[in-house]
C-alpha cells in the first residue's frame, strides 16, 4: 500500500523550533498565518512585524521578511513599511500586553486612519513573557503576579474589550474575535485571518484579528484546563464573533 | 547653481529632503518647526511621496523605523520635547542599523520650557538620550543656505553608514529667511540595500529580518563591536568644521550654529580694540573636532579659549576634554531663549586678556 | 555697507511681509539679505517684529542687538524699541496709531497717519507699504523698481492687481518723507 502524505511543515514557517511553552496556543496561531500566505500566494510579497513579548522573535519563525518592533509601537513600525511598499500585505503580530497597553495609542490610530494593514491580536488576558503579571485584558477576580489577591475592578479598573472598542472607529472596516481551543474554533480562526488579508488587499482599511489564547504557566494550569479556562471565563468577557465588517464577503478575484 | 531664492530655514529643510530623494516624512506638530510639515503636506503629493501626520512623535519616529527597514529614505522633524519622546525610537535605530535623518529646531528647556532659540539639546544628541552604546552623526549648520547642504548631506551619511544623522539646529534658523541657491541636481548617493524588507523572491535571497535584539551575550557583543567599528572610521572620515581668524588669535573662541554668527560679529568687534579673536566652529558635533580646536588653540599667541552656546555649558566640556589642559577654557552661555549680545561676549573676552 | 531694519507692530498689520518685501528686493538688488521674524504661540493682535539686514559683505548674526532703523506701526512696539536705535538713526512710525513719541534728539523721527491713508485707499494693510515708501526715500536703501518687482515675487498672483495701487501709496509714502 503506498503512503500518503497527510500533513506536512507549511513552507510558511522556517525550520526553527518554536521555543513557546507546552499548551500555549501561540504554535498554532503561528501556523495558521503562514498557511494562509502560503495558500493565497502573498509569503513573498508579506512583510509581517514582530512585537515585544513572548513572539518577540516570531520573525524567525515566519518565512517572509519581518522587522522586529518596539514594544506597542507595531501599528507605527507597519504604517511606515506600507507607505513605503503599498502593494506589499503587511501584518503586525501583538500580544495584549503590547498592543492594549504600551500601544494603546499606536493601534487606535493606524485603525482610526484606516491603515491597510492586519493586525493578529493573541488575548491571553495576561503579560507572559515578563513572568505573569496584570494586562488590561486580565479578568476581574483573576490572580496574576501584580494582582496576587484577584484583579479588583475598584483598584486596578476593568478590562478593555479591544475588538469591540476598536469597531467604533471608521476606518476599522473588519474586526473578528476568533478563538484556537478546538477544531472547528481554529478552522475559523483560519477564515478569520484569510478575510483580514483579503480586506487588506482590497484596499479598505484597516484589519484585526482578535485570537483568545491560553496561558497555562503563568495562569498555573495544564494545557487541558487552560483551553477550558478560555471557553468558560474568558468569553464571557470576550464573545466571540464579527464586530465589523460581517458584510464583506471574501470574493474569490481579490485573490 | 540656480538663482538665490529668499526662503524660511524651516522650509529650506523639507525641500532638501525631497531633493535628496526623500519621499516619506513622518511627523507630528511642535514649535518652532512645523513649516516643516506644512511644507511637506503639500509638496509630498506633488513629488509623489507620504506626509502621515502621526499621533505622537513616538510614533512617528516608529513610522520612520518602519520606512527605513522598508528600504526608503525618511525624515522625522521635531523639536527638543518632541525629541525627548522620539529617543526609544533613536536607540532602536542605532540597534538595528537603520539609516535615518532627524531635524531638531532646538528650543530651550527642560520640561515644556519656551519656543525660543536654544542649544541645551547638546548633550542629547551627541552623548545619546536613548539608552545602549550608540551614537548618532549630528550635523549643526550655521545658515539656510548650509542648512540645505547639511541636509542633502545628511541623507547620504545615514545610508552610508547606516545610522541616524540629526540636523541640531534651532529656532533660529528654522525661523529666519535668507538666500540659498538650490543645485541642479544633488549629490546623492544610490546605494543598493540588500538588508531592506522589500518582500523577497526565494529564488534570489532568504528573508530578511530586521531586528535590535540579541538574547544571546556575544551576539549582542559582536553587534556593539560591530558599532564601534564604525563610529571609529566615522570619527577618521566625518569631521567638519570651520576655522575663522585663527592664526595668531589672542583669543580662541568655540561656537556652533546660531551663536557661531554672534561670535563672527564679536571677531569684527575685539579687532576695533586691538584684540585678535579667532572663531572654531564645529559643523559636526559628534564625532567632534578635537583636532581643529586643539590646533587653534596650541599657538604660542592664544591666551584662551572661550565656548560660547545657548545654554549652560554643554559644548564646552568637548572643547575641555580636547584642549586637555594646553590652555584655560573659558565659558559664556545664555538660556530660555535669550541671545549672548555681542558686548556680552566681547566683555568676556577682554576679562580674559585683560585690556 | 550693512543697514539693520526692525519692523515691529500687531499681529496682522503685515509686519512680517513688510520685512519680506524689503528682504526681496535687497536680494534682487544684489545684496546679502536676513530676515528674521519674532515668534510666539499663533494668536491674532498679539505682538509682532521682524529683523531685517541688508548687507554688501556677507551677513554674521541675524540678530539685532541695536538697529538703524526702526518702523513703528503702534506704541508699545515703538516704547520697546527705540532705544535700540542707534544715534543717527531713522524712526518711521505710523502716526495715526502711534500717540507719543519718545524723547530722542539724536535720530530722525518721520510720522505719516499710514493706517489712515490705507484705510481710505480701501486695506489696512497698505500702511506697511506707505511705511516703507518712507523708508526708500529717506534711505535709498532699495529702489522704487525693484520693491515692485518684489511685490510681483511675493504676493500670491491674485492680489497682483492690487500693486499699481501699492504703488501710489509706497510713493505718497515717499513724499511725505521728502516733506518732514
Amino acid at each position: 500500500m503506498m503512503e500518503e502524505k497527510v500533513f506536512t511543515r507549511t513552507p510558511g514557517l522556517t525550520d526553527k523550533p518554536f521555543h513557546y511553552c507546552p499548551g500555549c496556543t501561540h504554535g498554532i496561531i503561528h501556523r495558521l498565518i503562514a498557511e494562509t500566505m502560503c495558500e493565497m500566494g502573498i509569503l513573498e510579497t508579506s512583510i509581517g512585524v514582530s512585537p515585544v513579548g513572548c513572539t518577540y522573535n516570531n520573525y524567525e519563525y515566519f518565512a517572509c521578511d519581518m522587522v522586529q518592533a518596539a514594544h506597542g509601537r507595531a501599528p507605527a513600525v507597519a504604517t511606515g513599511i506600507k507607505r513605503v511598499h503599498p502593494n506589499h500585505t503587511v501584518f503586525t503580530y501583538q500580544g495584549d500586553g503590547d498592543l492594549a497597553a504600551i500601544g494603546t495609542a499606536e493601534i487606535v490610530h493606524a485603525a482610526a486612519r484606516g491603515e491597510k494593514i492586519s493586525t493578529f491580536f493573541v488575548n491571553n488576558a495576561i503579560y507572559g513573557m515578563t513572568s505573569g503579571q496584570m494586562a488590561p485584558t486580565t479578568l476581574i477576580g483573576q490572580v496574576t503576579t501584580t494582582s496576587p489577591f484577584g484583579r479588583s475592578a475598584d483598584a486596578q479598573g476593568y478590562p478593555i474589550n479591544v475588538s469591540e472598542m476598536l469597531a467604533t472607529l471608521q476606518g476599522a472596516v473588519y474586526i473578528e474575535r476568533v478563538s484556537v481551543t478546538g477544531v472547528k474554533q481554529i478552522r475559523q480562526a483560519k477564515k478569520a485571518i484569510r478575510k483580514a488579508f483579503y480586506v487588506q488587499q482590497a484596499g479598505l482599511g484597516f484589519s484585526m484579528v482578535e485570537i483568545l489564547s491560553t496561558c497555562p504557566t503563568n495562569w498555573g494550569q495544564d494545557p487541558v484546563s487552560a483551553l477550558q479556562w478560555v471557553d468558560e471565563a474568558m468569553m464571557k468577557q470576550y464573545p466571540l464573533g464579527v464586530f465589523r465588517g460581517s458584510e464583506i464577503e471574501v470574493k474569490p478575484e481579490w485573490k | 547653481m540656480n538663482k538665490r531664492v529668499l526662503m524660511k530655514g524651516n522650509e529650506v529643510i523639507a525641500e532638501a529632503a525631497v531633493r535628496a530623494g526623500c519621499r516619506h516624512y513622518f511627523g507630528y506638530p511642535i514649535t518652532p518647526q512645523t513649516e516643516i510639515m506644512h511644507y511637506m503636506a503639500r509638496r509630498m503629493v506633488e513629488a509623489g511621496g507620504v506626509m502621515v501626520q502621526a499621533e505622537s512623535e513616538v510614533a512617528a519616529i516608529n513610522m520612520v523605523y518602519g520606512a527605513s527597514a522598508a528600504g526608503a529614505r525618511v525624515l522625522t522633524t521635531s523639536s527638543s520635547p518632541g525629541i525627548s519622546l522620539k529617543q526609544e525610537g533613536f536607540s532602536y535605530i542605532a540597534g538595528a542599523e537603520l539609516p535615518a535623518v532627524v531635524v531638531n529646531i532646538v528650543r530651550g528647556g527642560p520640561g515644556l520650557g519656551g519656543i525660543l532659540p536654544a542649544q541645551g539639546d547638546y548633550f542629547q544628541a551627541t552623548k545619546g538620550g536613548g539608552h545602549g552604546d550608540y551614537r548618532n552623526i549630528v550635523l549643526a549648520p550655521a545658515s539656510v543656505q548650509e542648512l540645505y547642504e547639511l541636509t542633502v548631506e545628511a541623507f547620504n551619511l545615514a545610508d552610508r553608514y547606516r545610522m541616524l544623522t540629526m540636523i541640531l539646529g534651532d529656532g533660529t534658523l528654522g525661523q529666519m529667511m535668507e538666500p540659498v541657491a538650490f543645485r541642479e541636481e544633488e549629490p546623492i548617493d544610490s546605494s543598493d540595500k540588500p538588508w531592506a524588507v522589500t518582500g523577497f523572491k526565494a529564488a534570489e535571497r532568504e528573508h530578511n529580518t530586521i531586528q535590535s535584539i540579541y538574547i544571546e551575550a556575544d551576539d549582542l557583543e559582536a553587534l556593539n563591536n560591530r558599532l564601534q567599528d564604525k563610529y571609529q572610521i566615522i570619527r577618521q572620515q566625518e569631521v567638519r568644521s570651520e576655522q575663522v581668524n585663527c592664526e595668531n588669535a589672542d583669543v580662541i573662541v568655540a561656537a556652533f550654529g546660531t551663536c557661531s554668527r554672534i561670535c563672527r560679529n564679536v571677531i569684527r568687534d575685539a579687532a576695533a580694540l586691538g584684540i585678535h579673536v579667532g572663531l572654531v566652529r564645529p559643523i559636526t558635533l559628534w564625532p567632534f573636532p578635537d583636532a581643529a580646536v586643539v590646533s587653534a588653540a596650541d599657538q604660542s599667541s592664544v591666551q584662551a579659549v572661550l565656548t560660547v552656546e545657548l545654554n549652560a555649558g554643554q559644548m564646552v566640556e568637548d572643547v575641555r576634554l580636547a584642549v586637555n589642559g594646553l590652555k584655560p577654557v573659558y565659558f559664556h552661555g545664555r538660556t530660555g531663549g535669550n541671545m549672548p549680545t555681542q558686548k556680552e561676549i566681547l566683555d568676556k573676552i577682554r576679562s580674559i586678556v585683560g585690556r | 555697507m550693512e543697514m539693520t531694519v526692525l519692523i515691529a507692530g500687531f499681529g496682522g498689520q503685515g509686519v512680517l511681509s513688510a520685512g519680506k518685501f524689503v528682504a526681496t528686493a535687497a536680494l534682487m538688488e544684489g545684496r546679502e539679505v536676513s530676515w528674521l521674524p519674532s515668534y510666539g504661540p499663533e494668536m491674532r493682535g498679539g505682538t509682532a517684529n521682524c529683523s531685517i539686514i541688508l548687507s554688501d559683505q556677507s551677513i554674521g548674526s541675524p540678530i539685532l542687538n541695536q538697529t538703524d532703523v526702526l518702523i513703528a506701526l503702534n506704541n508699545p512696539s515703538l516704547d520697546k524699541f527705540s532705544p535700540m536705535v542707534k544715534s543717527g538713526g531713522l524712526i518711521i512710525v505710523d502716526e495715526s496709531l502711534v500717540k507719543s513719541v519718545p524723547n530722542r534728539q539724536d535720530v530722525r523721527l518721520i510720522a505719516i497717519p499710514a493706517s489712515d491713508m490705507a484705510s481710505e485707499a480701501g486695506n489696512m494693510t497698505f500702511a506697511t507699504v506707505i511705511l516703507l515708501g518712507a523708508f526708500s526715500a529717506c534711505t535709498s536703501s532699495i529702489q522704487r523698481e525693484t520693491f515692485e518687482k518684489a511685490l510681483l515675487e511675493s504676493l500670491p498672483e491674485r492680489h497682483h492687481h492690487l500693486i499699481p495701487q501699492e504703488m501710489d501709496l509706497f510713493d505718497q509714502g515717499a513724499a511725505y518723507a521728502g516733506q518732514s
